[in-house]
């Protein structure tokens, strides 16, 4: 289990002082559902790094954070993805062998062989964490995301953090 | 800061009408964040579904965090059940 106590030293200082109340997400926003889920398309959104070998690679430089995100077609063999996340605060050993472990674009393909989701996109949208001044984020990469999922007339999202 | 990054977008995304749900690793950052759906997993930071290679337990996370769209009175942050 991940709690403050398991973070290395370093990190659970910065994470024990980092100012997360400024960007509580005080407007409690919430969208309901309008059809099930066994009918809705369904997008995934990761903070993992992840991208396609020809992308550009996210910038580990910018100590305030990389708010730039890659599509990635689920297309792709899911374990060709190249994961270029700058964090030490995390073990990557888990997600170098299963890419699905943060980006399960497999597991959403067997759910729509199921028929317990109605389809995948046909894109996945990858940030990378670590974004220690989230301004950019919430003002421009964020709606810049989001107005790429309507324009995919998506139901619904799933999003997964490392 | 990835649980941050997700929640943040996670709710740009409501605001647009759109449904969300999201993992958490860290319950501290999400529940001063409240996104409005979050599934709390008990597994170290890089293994949001569990582990890896097992199809098994990553869909048995998957469809509890799905099942939290149905429900409208956020923010909610559910415990991943092992057994269900």
């Amino acid at each position: 289990m991940a709690t403050y106590s398991d973070l290395k030293f370093s990190h659970r200082l910065f994470m024990q002082n980092y100012p997360f109340l400024r960007y509580e997400i005080a407007d409690n926003p919430v969208a309901r559902m309008s059809k099930p889920l066994n009918e809705c398309k369904v997008a995934l959104i990761t903070s993992a790094g992840l991208r396609l070998e020809n992308d550009k690679p996210f910038k580990h430089s910018n100590k305030l954070g990389d708010v730039s995100f890659r599509e990635i077609s689920n297309e792709i063999e899911v374990q060709s993805l190249i994961e270029d996340h700058k964090s030490s605060a995390f073990d990557h050993l888990g997600i170098e062998s299963d890419k699905n472990l943060a980006l399960p674009i497999d597991r959403f393909k067997e759910l729509v062989r199921n028929k317990a989701i109605g389809s995948l996109n046909h894109r996945s949208f990858s940030f990378m964490g670590s974004i220690i001044n989230p301004r950019k984020l919430i003002n421009e990469t964020a709606p810049q995301v989001t107005k790429l999922l309507k324009e995919d007339e998506i139901d619904c999202v799933f999003l997964t953090p490392v | 800061m990835c649980v941050q990054t997700v929640s943040l977008i996670q709710a740009e995304i409501e605001r647009n009408k759109i449904p969300t749900v999201s993992i958490s690793l860290l319950k501290e950052v999400t529940s001063i964040l409240k996104p409005s759906r979050a599934l709390f997993v008990p597994f170290k930071m890089g293994y949001p579904l569990g582990l890896q290679n097992n199809a098994d337990l990553q869909h048995k996370i998957i469809a509890q965090a799905l099942s939290l769209l149905e429900k409208n009175n956020t923010p909610i942050l559910a415990d991943f059940a092992p057994i269900s």
